[in-house]
């Protein structure tokens, strides 16, 4: 029969119409504001007893909440009213102690039924939901510099066992270089180092110096460097994160040498600037005796006097500490009580035997940037950001004993020692990173965006439909309902996929509105011309459907060729745009010439009628 | 097609020719003297969006930051009349927006910090360039494809309507001094796609009726596929134009210049589908021979 689908088919697209509306509803249970609690480490038991507390903390401040949950890890409350957010964090933060992370959550309402399903609201970015993005870029080629560092020294030391002599061996330009006084010695020195220094890769060009040997590292360790400053960097700044207390924070690797920080939500966006931007290491170092070591400032110059000499030699980093802890001593001093890992407790141990009643100093070392003006050759004024380092002593105290795995630091303010505490147990970075993009978006404007993003959808919509009514009368109601189940079909896969809707995302929605009845303006002119041609109506309509498709296909395929680079090239916000146009192209396809084919088929196909409402 | 009234688009095509002409030389001429007012995405540097309860005095708001040490800040009212986005130059430095924000709460009136960009130069230079390598990427692709897909003289006329409109899209945001930021570079992306989606209904029209008309020269079998997807190129152009107003009146300051881009482009494609794709066929001298081998076998799916 001409104009009918098999059952089969108008199954499919029920079920599809059902699909899109099962999974597109998350969408319409707005998340409450809420508090997530969790402890500082994974041991802390978040019982009843925890949330009867917080409870009680929220009654005495008279903050209205739904019922808390806990499920032993983690406490989630979930609060009436989302301006008493941050008031509630505070007080809860205040009732618990510091031995709590107390964060900003959004509680999903999504029906039990609905997430058995697999439901879930679309994810908002950053400019809809507010918060704030970093790219930091990581300084891979110091952590090279760090490395060859060592190298250099292993290379002295495997040449002196060895008892191979040499004339000196020194770093340039990323290389190390030594000279020797006979090229047998250079022979042994490389045979040497390819047997047991497999790093390092001796370089033989034509036209050097026979008694020079000149070292570089191998691809392979410098790469593997460069993955492993990358990944310490990202364990670090996961820490540091989670020290914030943001609720689905995201840092990730993008690119070879960057990272990718996202907080969603974030309020007090200094706060997280302060700790995420702060880009610092820390060196435990002995103070000098004697002229000897390097001269540094104090951080803080009101307690100790301007400076201080200390040794040139590091006893450990802040790599080697694996907990720090802000308290108080007997005498309700502020301190800082410090667990070291097993290499870094011998080490400590070692270099402090010795030295009872010497002063051992810790080194801040933060990594910044600075802007340095030149002349170009056009005589514009350029500015080039320098990255430069700055080293302060935060802290010079008398080794009392022989120091071990554990030990103290006192005499700091209390706000040091939370910060200092804060920073040794965050871990250290393993290169420096500069923070090269920031955005920061408020929460009002996150809510203002949403507003605006979803008053023009609907004025977009409401645009369209009534003009493909205009038009193309009864089809223009068919392609109507197709448009609209075709927003339903987006939002269904994007929340599916878990795709993120972003500003430009919503653009993308209200273009693809307007782009999506294309195909059903290219079908419906065909079936009119047709018609105009003299041909039977079941046989315009067939005929209309069948030849429109190529035309449509080619054009959507172009369409998404673009829109695929657009992705590939675009970052954040834009990506969005290209995934909603993608989905939506895809979408439209199926709703606009199946589901459409489908109506006209249920309604005039088969049926001996007189004139097409075209 | 007895009743379908035949325009002579084809009579017009020196005209449209000289129009097309006339905008890419303005097109060109702007840019490659005024250039592009790149936005912070582009350029680098610092800008603060604020938000004040009262409307907001502009001058104000401009010295009391010169006197609290910044150097000729840009301060402008931002869509609304309580909104201000404020524009530092130069110094790209860390904390900048902090100190900003403090000056401001400083003073008399109540103020919210609402936004906060910060765009270090590499970063600027890499999306310069991204942005312009995707650009050609994408006419690349689309050319292949076009070439596969249809014939090398339809995929020359896409490509030269696609770069047509891109030019003087451009151009558009080079003379009138309007701001060029990421979104109005996903605009231009997407109004290729668009421009694309016209120049292949119209191609694809014309490729069916070179191999259905018999006797016909190209030029009458051109006009006589322009006005029969007529009517399909202008109710799909409405319907996007009025997606796009609804953006452009209701979408706020952020999605502004996105959408007056895609609105000029759309504009720019519509026109271009017709007139330039099908001008460079003509003059590529595109006949029925070129269609004829290479489809029998292969595309007999377009046929009932």
């Amino acid at each position: 029969m001409p104009n009918k689908f098999p059952l089969w088919k108008n199954i499919t697209i029920l079920l599809v119409i059902t699909f899109g509306f099962v999974f597109a509803s998350p969408n319409l249970y707005p998340p409450d504001p809420a508090i997530q609690l969790s402890g500082q480490s994974g041991a802390m038991q978040i019982d009843a007893a925890v949330l009867d507390k917080v409870e009680e903390s929220l009654d005495e401040a008279g903050i209205a909440y739904f019922a808390g949950e806990t499920d032993g890890e983690a406490l989630l409350i979930r609060l009436q009213d989302i301006k008493l957010q941050l008031r509630a964090k505070e007080v809860i933060q205040a009732a618990m102690g510091g031995d709590y992370i107390v964060a900003l959550n959004l509680a999903p309402t999504t029906p039990d039924w609905l997430r058995d399903l697999g439901g879930m609201p679309m994810k908002l970015g950053l400019d809809l939901s507010g918060g704030v993005h970093f790219l930091l870029e990581v300084d891979l080629a110091s952590a090279l510099a760090t490395r060859l560092e060592s190298d250099l020294e292993d290379v002295k030391t495997a040449l002196r066992e060895e008892r191979i002599r040499y004339r000196s061996f020194e770093l340039s330009n990323n290389q190390i270089v030594g000279q020797f006084r006979d090229t047998e010695e250079v022979a042994r020195a490389k045979a040497l180092i390819r047997a047991n220094l497999r790093d390092l890769q001796p370089q033989s060009q034509t036209g050097q110096n026979p008694l020079t040997l000149v070292l570089k590292l191998s691809d392979i360790a410098s790469r593997e460097i460069e993955d492993n400053a990358i990944k310490q960097n990202l364990t670090s700044l996961r820490n540091r994160v989670n020290e914030l207390g943001v609720s689905e924070p995201m840092v990730s690797r993008q690119g070879k040498n960057r990272i990718v920080v996202e907080l969603p939500g974030v309020q007090d966006t200094a706060e997280a600037k302060r700790i995420i931007g702060k880009t610092a290491n820390l060196e435990f170092r002995l103070e000098a005796s004697g002229r000897v070591g390097e001269m540094f400032d104090f951080r803080d110059p009101k307690g100790q006097g301007p400076n201080a000499r200390l040794e040139s030699k590091t006893v450990i980093t802040g790599e080697n500490v694996t907990d720090a802890r802000a308290s108080f001593d007997e005498n309700g001093r502020p301190q800082v009580n410090i667990t070291l890992d097993a290499k870094g407790g011998w080490q400590m141990g070692y270099a402090t035997r010795d030295n009872i009643g010497r002063r051992l100093g810790v080194l801040f070392i933060e990594f910044k940037t600075k802007l340095e003006k030149s002349i170009d050759e056009n005589g514009e004024l350029v500015l080039t950001p320098v990255p430069f380092v700055e080293e302060s002593i935060i802290s010079l105290a008398t080794v009392q004993a022989q120091l071990g795995k554990q030990f103290r630091i006192t005499g700091l303010e209390q706000r040091e020692s939370s910060e200092l505490s804060l920073l040794l147990r965050a871990g250290a970075l393993a290169a420096p990173m500069y923070i090269v993009e920031e955005r920061t978006i408020g929460p009002s404007l996150g809510a203002d965006n949403i507003a605006l993003g979803v008053k023009s959808v609907a004025v977009g919509l409401a645009l369209v439909l009534l003009f493909m009514l205009v038009v193309y009368r009864g089809f223009g109601v068919f392609a109507n309902i197709a448009l609209a189940m075709n927003l339903v079909l987006l939002v269904a896969f994007m929340s599916l996929l878990g795709a993120t809707l972003t500003l430009p995302g919503i653009a993308g929605i209200v273009l693809t509105v307007g782009m999506a009845v294309d195909a059903n303006v290219l079908i419906f002119s065909r079936i009119r011309e047709e018609l105009a041609a003299g041909a039977s109506i079941q046989g315009s309509i067939s005929a209309g459907y069948d030849r429109a498709f190529v035309s449509i296909l080619d054009a959507n395929i172009t369409t998404l060729i673009v829109a695929l680079i657009l992705f590939l090239i675009g970052s954040g916000p834009v990506q969005g745009f290209a995934v909603t146009l993608s989905i939506g192209i895809l979408t439209s396809m199926f709703t606009s010439i199946v589901m459409t084919r489908g109506l006209v088929n249920l309604v005039v196909g088969g049926r001996n009628i007189k004139t097409l409402w075209i | 097609m007895t009743n379908l009234k035949i325009y002579n688009f084809m009579g017009l095509r020196k005209i449209a020719a000289i129009c097309s002409a006339v905008l890419l030389i303005a097109s060109v001429a702007s840019l490659s003297t005024k250039g592009l007012v790149l936005g912070l995405d582009f350029s680098g540097g610092t800008q603060i969006e604020v938000g004040y309860e009262q409307p907001a005095d502009v001058t104000a708001i401009r010295e009391q930051l010169e006197a609290a040490g910044f150097e000729g800040p840009v301060v402008i009212q931002y869509g609304s009349e309580t909104d201000v986005l404020i524009r530092l130059q130069g110094k790209p430095e860390q904390g900048l927006s902090e100190k900003v924000y403090a000056v401001l709460e400083g003073g008399s009136e109540a103020v919210e910090l609402r936004r906060v960009d910060f765009v270090g130069p590499q970063i600027g230079e890499e999306l310069r360039e991204d942005g312009g390598l995707g650009m050609l990427t994408a006419l690349a692709v689309v050319m292949l494809y076009v070439a596969i897909r249809f014939q090398l003289k339809f995929s020359i006329g896409a490509v030269l309507a696609l770069a047509h409109d891109v030019i003087i899209t451009l151009g558009f945001f080079s003379i009138t001094a309007l701001e060029f930021d990421l979104t109005v570079l996903a605009a231009i992306l997407a109004v290729v796609g668009y421009s694309l989606n016209d120049t292949i209904v119209v191609s694809d029209r014309i490729r069916e009726n070179f191999r259905k008309i018999r006797k016909a020269t190209p030029v009458e079998v051109i006009n006589e596929s322009l006005s029969q997807t007529l009517w399909r190129t202008i109710n799909t152009s409405v319907t996007t134009m009025l997606v796009l107003l609804a953006l452009f009146f209701i979408g706020g300051e952020l999605i502004h210049n996105f959408a007056v881009a895609l609105m000029v482009g759309v504009g720019i494609g519509t026109y271009s589908s017709i007139y330039v794709a099908a001008t460079v066929m003509l003059a590529l001298k595109v006949d029925r021979e070129d269609l004829l081998e290479p489809v029998e076998g292969e595309l007999v799916d377009d046929l009932p």
